[in-house]
Parts: C-alpha cells; structure tokens; sequence
C-alpha cells in the first residue's frame, strides 16, 4: 500500500545543503501498523511529511496506492484554536464540500465515540491535553481514511492517559482495519502499537532496521514478558545511536 | 460586572481630581466638571450639541471603516503571500512612517474641503497602523497550522478563510482599538479647519471665544465617543475572538 524506494532528503539552510534523510526504502502493506522510531532529530517527522505529501524526496520514489484516503495528526498546532471541537472535527468534510446532515451525523458519532460527547462547542483551549489529542484524533477519522499518519501524537500527555489513548488507537486500529504509521520516540509505544518498527539513525536518517513485532496489536501484550524482551532489545539497538553521555 | 464597575469607579475618581485640579488652580481656563456638565446636558436637550456629536462619530467611524477593509485583506495577503511581502514590505516601511497628515493639502485639493478629505486623512493614517499589524499577524502564524489544512486537502482560498482570517483576528481587534485613539486625535485636527460642525469645531470656535465652559463641553464629547468607539471593539473582540478568551 506504501512503497518507499530509496528516498532522500535534504534542507537548504543559508545556502548549504544538509542531508536529513538517506535512501530510505521500506513498504507498508494494507491494515499494517507501523512504528517509526529513532533518536530526536532523526528525520521521523521528515520522513511522515513524505508520506503524507508535505514534502518532496530529493530522488528516490515514495508510492502511495491510488485512491485511498489519509489522515493525519501532527505534533502539536494541529487543531485550530479559534475553532469549536465541533468545527475541528468536521473540518475536513466542510473543506470537501459535503453536506451538513451528513456532517452533523458523523461527526456526532465520532465525539461519542471519542468520549467526547457533551464537548461540542468548547475550544481547543478548555480542552486537557489528553481530549484535544481525542479531537485531534477524532478529526483525522473524521473523512474516514484508509491510512492514518500520526506524528508524536501523545508525546505531551501523562502516562497514564498516554496509556489509555494507546489503547483506543489499538482499538480504532483493530475495528477501523485501518492501515497506520506512527512516528514515536517513546520505545513502548512503538513495541506496542507497531506490528513492524522502523528504527532510524541519528541524522542524518538511514534505517537500521525494521523490526518485525506481530504480536503487536492486543491489550493485554503491554503485560507480557515478550513485550519486555522486545522493549529492551530495541532500546539497546536504539543506545548506540543516542549519542548522549551515559550517566 | 467587575468592569463596568471598576470603569465607573476610574470615572469617578477622574472626575474628582478634575473638580481638586479646578478648585486649586482657579482659572477661566480650567471650569468646573460640574458647570461643564449642566453646560453638556442643556445643550444636548435643545439639540445643539447632536449634530456635531453625530458628525463626528460619522467621520471617525468611516474612516476606520474605510481603512479595514482595504488594511485587514492587504494585510493578510502580503504577510501570507512570501514572494508578495518581500516586494511589498519595502514600500510600507518607506510609507508607513511618513506623517501622512502633511498630505492634507494635496487631499484637499483632490477630494475638496468637505467630508470626503476629512474622512480619507482619517483612514490613511489608521490604514498604515492596520496594516502593518495585520501583515506581522499573518507572517506569525505557525506553520503547523498550514500544514494541517494541506493534509485536510484544503485549497488556499479555504486556508485564508480556515486559518489566516480567523488566526490574525485577535492582532486586527488591538490594531483597532489603538486606531481608535489616533482616529479621534485627526478628527480633531481635520475638523479645525474648513468647517462648521463636528466637536473639533466646538473646541476650536469655544477657544477662539474664550468660552472655556464650551471648550471643555467639546473635549468632553470628544473623550465620551472615543470611549463609546472603545467598548463597541470591546464588544465585537469578545464575539468574534471568543476563543481567545478561553484560555
């Protein structure tokens, strides 16, 4: 479904070029989840913006099936704060020009799903952090995508809602058959939601691996002694990486 | 209800320090606030004093009228347009800090000695403040908020109605209310001259005639529908940017 071939990128700053990304290559099949992982700084948030369009490869070829929808979450400003939760949830289908009755309806079904009923007119700003990621969230389902992108989607949250939205990304992935790519520096996020993990250098990005994790994909796989191994083996090929001072 | 209270209570204390200023000094040129007021009030009754009152405020509105509509979409398109500021923003740093009253004589000869020049000097000068404001306003906004509505699919005419229009309307709100004073001080200035009718008239001609009850009748006025301008923004600020407040 997305076939990324040899792709690199660089960023002009002041005339020099600096490389971000290099021949990078992986695929995604459909229903896939994928966890892109790798030290801050990497080139992660680059590599989505590939995906989704944002930005262009320098060379290489970045393949998307034709005719299947996206959505998409960005690393904080995604949501419009002079919008209402109502307004931010079905902007997407306002911007394509579909009709009210049918907004309202999906868009209503959403919220309650979100647990987010009874939030219709507040704005982003009276929101935790945590319910402004379920409406962030909640407005990429809004178009009913095949694909979802999401970078660092709960890197600002506490642990414990970080967790419990973890778990509704599992579920919308496993109800939804939604093909998603996840872009996370957290480990137990990627060992978590990821049935294949993309490890990346530090920049400029090459991978250094992709991980396959089909055990992925259950709740109860966050307890489980395998889940463990996995999170330490990743962090251990994540280490070298690091380039910080051990302590 | 806190405002308007302490409002009325800044009211009052202004009010007495007037009525200590008067009694000290004990000048022609200084009357009391209470001879000022039975003066405004008389004068209001018979009718006298409306016709300025509504020509001023008739003067002062168009021309911060006339200047947001032609300021705010400027505004927004050369902050927003990056090959469009670059060529512009020359132009409005030479312009901008002209004293754009001395143009006076050049209005008058292309719009006359009537409303129309008075009103226009009023919207030049407001213009430029505008302007600028809002062309900072819309160079500011977060690039994440772009990228989001590209992911959404937006066309650029919905990202300005989405996001430029909506994220710059707090910067427009303050640009006017600043507006607001210097509108009243040209007003002043532009109705010195060449007429017979609004407050800048009442205090030029009282001052000319040594009727300083007059005089202060006129400043009064004049302070009275600044401050009414003031809370009409005030008002429309806490509509139209109702999220902003949320936070």
């Amino acid at each position: 479904m997305i076939n990324v071939r040899a792709a690199s990128l660089s960023f002009n700053h002041d005339g020099t070029s600096r490389p971000v990304l290099q021949e990078i290559s992986f695929s995604i099949e459909q229903h896939e989840s994928c966890a892109i992982i790798g030290p801050s700084g990497c080139g992660k948030t680059s590599l989505l913006f590939l995906l989704t369009g944002l930005l262009q490869p320098d060379s290489g070829v970045i393949e998307i099936a034709d005719g299947f929808r996206s959505g998409t979450i960005l690393q904080n400003f995604g949501l419009f704060p002079w919008k209402t939760v109502y307004q931010n949830v079905g902007l997407g289908l306002v911007l394509k020009g579909e009709e009210q009755s049918l907004i309202r309806r999906r868009v209503d079904h959403l919220l309650t799903e979100m647990g987010l009923a009874g939030f219709h007119s507040h704005f982003p700003g009276q929101l935790s952090g945590g319910m402004q990621q379920r409406v962030a969230l909640a407005r990429a389902l809004a178009i009913e995508p095949e694909i979802l992108y999401m970078d660092e989607p709960l890197s600002s949250l506490d642990a414990l809602t970080r967790e419990r939205l973890q778990n509704l990304l599992l579920e919308i992935w496993q109800k939804k058959k939604i093909t998603t790519v996840l872009v996370t520096h957290s480990i137990e996020e990627a060992v978590f939601l990821g049935r294949k993990i993309i490890v990346l250098s530090r920049r400029p990005g090459r991978i250094l691996q992709i991980v396959d994790n089909p055990d992925a994909g259950e709740r109860g796989y966050r307890r489980s002694e395998l889940f463990f191994h996995r999170c330490i083996n990743l962090r251990e090929l994540l280490k070298g990486e690091d380039g910080g001072q051990e302590t | 209800m806190g405002r308007k209270r302490d409002t009325l209570l800044a009211a009052v204390i202004l009010l007495l320090l007037w009525q200590l200023a008067a009694v000290l000094i004990h000048a022609d040129a200084l009357p009391r606030p209470g001879e000022v007021f039975a003066d405004a009030g008389r004068k209001f009754l018979d009718g006298s004093l409306l016709d300025d009152l509504a020509i001023s405020c008739i003067r002062a509105l168009l021309g911060i009228v006339l200047a947001l509509v032609t300021a705010v979409p400027l505004g927004l398109v050369v902050g927003a347009e990056e090959p469009l500021r670059k060529r512009l923003s020359p132009f409005i740093y030479l312009l901008y800090p002209i004293p754009h009253v001395v143009l006076l004589p050049l209005i008058i000869i292309l719009f006359g000695i009537g409303n129309l020049s008075k009103i226009f000097l009023i919207s030049l000068i407001v213009f430029f403040q505008i302007l600028v404001t809002t062309r900072d306003a819309a160079k500011e906004i977060h690039r994440n908020y772009f990228y989001s509505m590209q992911t959404l699919g937006a066309t650029r005419r919905q990202i300005y109605r989405h996001v430029i229009l909506p994220a710059t309307m707090p910067k427009v709100m303050t640009a006017l209310r600043i507006s607001v004073g210097t509108a009243v001080a040209i007003l002043f200035f532009v109705e010195s001259f060449a007429t017979t009718r609004g407050l800048g008239y009442i205090i030029m001609d009282s001052w000319g005639r040594a009727d300083y009850v007059s005089l202060y009748t006129g400043i009064t006025c004049m302070g009275m529908l600044g401050f009414s301008l003031y809370m009409l923004l005030d008002r429309l600020e806490r509509r139209i940017c109702r999220w902003n407040q949320t936070n």
